[in-house]
């Protein structure tokens, strides 16, 4: 299912979080109303980490992971870098990354397989991105836009891209994701997807603008509607409760 | 670019997202909305004016223009349209695309305008959408209308205008150049008076404004004075009625003048019997003997104020036996004098004696044998003149020639309407003490009036003529003799400006004047 929330009456959600299939990072902020709807949705499933990178709030800008690995720009401090590696799941790689373009969460966009990047993002970096997070790189634009992290978002089981792209660029893309992809706008006709929808593989926050249209294309093409965390433990629960009675 | 280049492009499809709000597919927008939900989203038209009440005078068909500027303007016009757009308060905030009236009764005192307005709206998108004004019209008399309508006689400021001398030749000028400059356009009244003409105005400075104009095209010499109407000491208002009494100097055109002896000297020995060639703010004065010149302004004038030894009533006509130049052309001051003796009679001792006069003249560029000329008979003149008086030993000529007489030739004219007719002023006449002498004579002095301007190009100079309707070029006109009689150029009229639609109301108030008009 897909949430709506708000940062301190910001409905830019995507900003201020990054969620993974394996771990969800939140801003400090203000109010815990923002951290307590991400714990109330994920806790039982993955940690929810409060953090700050380089001592700002706009982490979900910042940085870029998904269940292998979280790469951190260098502004973050050694202490953050500490918290996290501290807080994540041993399986996590960590790993500060010396690259010009700092806001990596702008600049990439990535899945558990696949990541899109910046077309100007360095050599070192692309490589970095391939060993820590396990994925094939591709550097790519999004309807003429060359911030990939910005314009689009997707998981292991479809993406949202801007409304702007054409029908050739969907299915470039969605060739090179292997997941279906759609245009579409979030927070009431934004353009920005990122930074109004942060998702995973079972779940989607976005902002609170959101109208229930936009929320219906997010929830069908990420195929929410079915998906659970533990739906494969429910199989399973469901055969051995059966073959116990 | 890359195209121009040669480079290969991806042929891009635009595709469809759904409208955020309603969900049915479109092309994605700047909003990225449906433009029926961007119009219930927003409306571009909220803060404009819908309805706005306007003032409009039924005297004189004005609408008021805040703070106090009335615009003459028709129903469905372009200046009403203006007019009514520029009404609309915050209309800078939008762009205004279209404008056109909505038809409504006359009498039903709405106008309705329907505007087409563009706005940014949303992150870039242009929202474009059409609206209808209604405007309510209140009746409300102008000021100048309800100060008639109170009471037509109501004027703060009066400027009597005079000039002591026997016709009025001066003023059928003056009228002319105040019509062709607009100088008289806010006098409430205008009325024709012995030797002169009053002005009216409702305000002080319009009569200021008046005096100064006068004093551009005249010498003149004005004084004012007030009278105190009401006055209010607690608020310190006092209220005036001004008097501007101005004197036109009774020197005219073709005048002939005997300078006092003062200024005689003071001009460098000028004349001292000269003639006056043109008057417009200073006076040009001609030795018609020797051909020397000069100005006088109006302060010369006043400090030895001189009157005219005879003037153009008394032209008596002369036939021309024999001219003979003696000098070659000079030019004083834009038109062209050549000095000459000449023999002449008068007409009217034609086959009574053989009275012959030798003169001398400036005339002899004008003048042939066998051409009729006025000029001054001072042979048979009996002045009293003081100034003349006192200039012992001064030879006085016979004759001094004015100007060549077309009197023979207009006799074939007579009657005919000429190609052209100048406007007129609106002026009350006081009837009850002017008898029907009067009136011939003021028509004859009309017409003699018409016939100087056709005769002096540099008259015309300042005027404005309109084409005769009535005048039908007859096939005769061609066949004329010789030397043609002096006229208009066609090319100086001005095609009327729908004058006849004033003249049926100056008719019945002016007969006299618009005699020759008709």
């Amino acid at each position: 299912m897909a949430t709506r929330i708000q940062f301190e009456n910001s409905c830019d959600i995507g900003v201020f979080s990054k969620l993974t299939n394996a771990y969800c990072l939140v801003a400090i902020g203000g109010s815990e109303n923002f951290y307590s709807t991400f714990e109330a949705e994920l806790a039982d499933a993955i940690p929810v980490v409060k953090t700050s990178i380089g001592g700002t709030r706009i982490i979900g800008r910042l940085c870029i992971g998904n269940k292998n690995g979280l790469l951190l720009p260098h502004t973050t401090t050694d202490q953050e870098l500490q918290h996290l590696r501290n807080s994540l799941p041993d399986q996590v790689v960590v790993q500060r990354i010396e690259e010009r373009l700092s806001a990596l969460g702008n600049c990439i966009a990535c899945n558990d397989y696949v990541a899109l990047t910046h077309t100007d993002l360095d050599k070192e970096t692309e490589e970095m991105i391939a060993d820590v997070l396990g994925v094939e790189v591709f550097r790519q634009t999004i309807a003429g836009n060359t911030l990939v992290g910005s314009f689009c978002a997707f998981s292991n089981k479809g993406g949202l891209v801007h409304p702007h792209t054409s029908i050739e660029d969907l299915d470039e893309l969605s060739t090179l994701l292997q997941v279906p992809l759609v245009a579409g706008t979030v927070n009431r006709g934004s353009e920005v997807i990122a930074a109004g929808l942060t998702v995973n593989d079972w779940t989607a926050f976005c902002g609170s603008d959101t109208t229930a249209t936009e929320l219906s294309v997010i929830e069908s093409v990420f195929k929410l509607r079915e998906a659970q965390p533990t739906a494969i433990v429910d199989e399973m629960r469901k055969s051995l409760i059966d073959s116990y009675v | 670019m890359a195209e121009e280049a040669g480079m290969f492009m991806v042929h891009q499809t635009v595709g469809s997202v759904l409208c955020c709000k309603c969900g049915i597919p479109m092309a994605p927008n700047a909003a990225n909305m449906c433009v029926k939900c961007l119009c219930s989203e927003v409306d571009i038209t909220e803060g404009l004016q819908k309805h706005v009440i306007i003032i409009h005078c039924p005297e004189c068909d004005t609408y008021l223009q805040p703070p106090r500027t009335w615009i003459k303007a028709q129903l469905e016009s372009k200046e009403l349209l203006t007019f009514c757009v520029k009404r609309l308060k915050n209309l800078n905030t939008v762009r205004l695309v279209h404008a056109e009236f909505i038809w409504t009764e006359p009498h039903s005192k709405r106008i309705k305008v329907k505007l087409r307005v563009q706005k940014e709206v949303l992150n870039g998108a242009i929202l474009e959408q059409s609206y209808t004004v209604e405007y309510v019209v209140q009746e409300q008399m102008c000021e100048s209308c309800s100060r008639v309508q109170a009471n037509p006689d109501q004027w703060v400021a009066a400027v009597q205008l005079r000039q002591h001398v026997s016709h009025r030749r001066t003023f059928f000028f003056l009228e002319q150049l105040i019509l062709k400059h607009d100088a008289a356009v806010r006098a409430i009244r205008i009325k024709q008076m012995d030797q002169g003409i009053d002005f009216f105005f409702g305000n002080r400075s319009h009569a200021v404004k008046f005096v100064e104009f006068v004093g551009k095209v005249a010498p003149i010499k004005s004084r004012h004075d007030k009278q105190l109407v009401s006055h209010d000491s607690k608020s310190n208002n006092y209220n005036y009625k001004y008097t501007f009494s101005v004197e036109i100097c009774p020197i005219c055109r073709e005048d002939l003048i005997c300078l006092p002896s003062k200024v005689a000297v003071s001009l460098g020995n000028l004349g001292p019997l000269v003639i006056c060639t043109k008057i417009s703010n200073n006076i040009a004065l001609l030795d018609p003997f020797t051909l020397r010149h000069c100005f006088l302004d109006a302060d010369q004038y006043w400090r030895s104020s001189f009157k005219s030894l005879l003037s153009s009533r008394q032209l008596v006509e002369y036939i021309v036996l024999d001219v003979e130049t003696i000098s070659s052309e000079v030019n004083v001051c834009g038109s062209k004098y050549v000095l000459a003796d000449a023999q002449v009679a008068r007409v009217s001792d034609f086959g009574k004696n053989d009275r012959v006069f030798s003169v001398r003249t400036h005339l002899g560029h004008l003048l042939n044998p066998g051409d009729y000329a006025l000029g001054y008979d001072l042979y048979r003149a009996n002045s009293n003149d003081i100034e003349l008086d006192k200039y012992k030993g001064l030879v006085i000529p016979d004759v001094i020639l004015m100007k060549k007489s077309y009197e023979e030739k207009r006799q074939k004219k007579r009657g005919k309407p000429r190609a052209w007719k100048l406007k007129s002023l609106n002026m009350e006449v006081d009837d009850t003490t002017r008898g029907r002498v009067d009136e011939e004579k003021m028509n004859s002095e009309y017409e003699q009036f018409l016939r100087d301007l056709e005769e002096n190009p540099d008259m015309r100079f300042n005027m404005s003529f309109y084409r005769n309707k009535e005048y039908q070029p007859s096939e005769m006109a061609s066949v004329t003799d010789g030397e043609d009689l002096p006229s208009v150029p066609l090319e100086e009229l001005l095609a009327d400006l729908d004058l006849s639609d004033e003249e049926d109301g100056e008719d019945s108030m002016r007969n006299e004047v618009k005699f020759v008009v008709v």
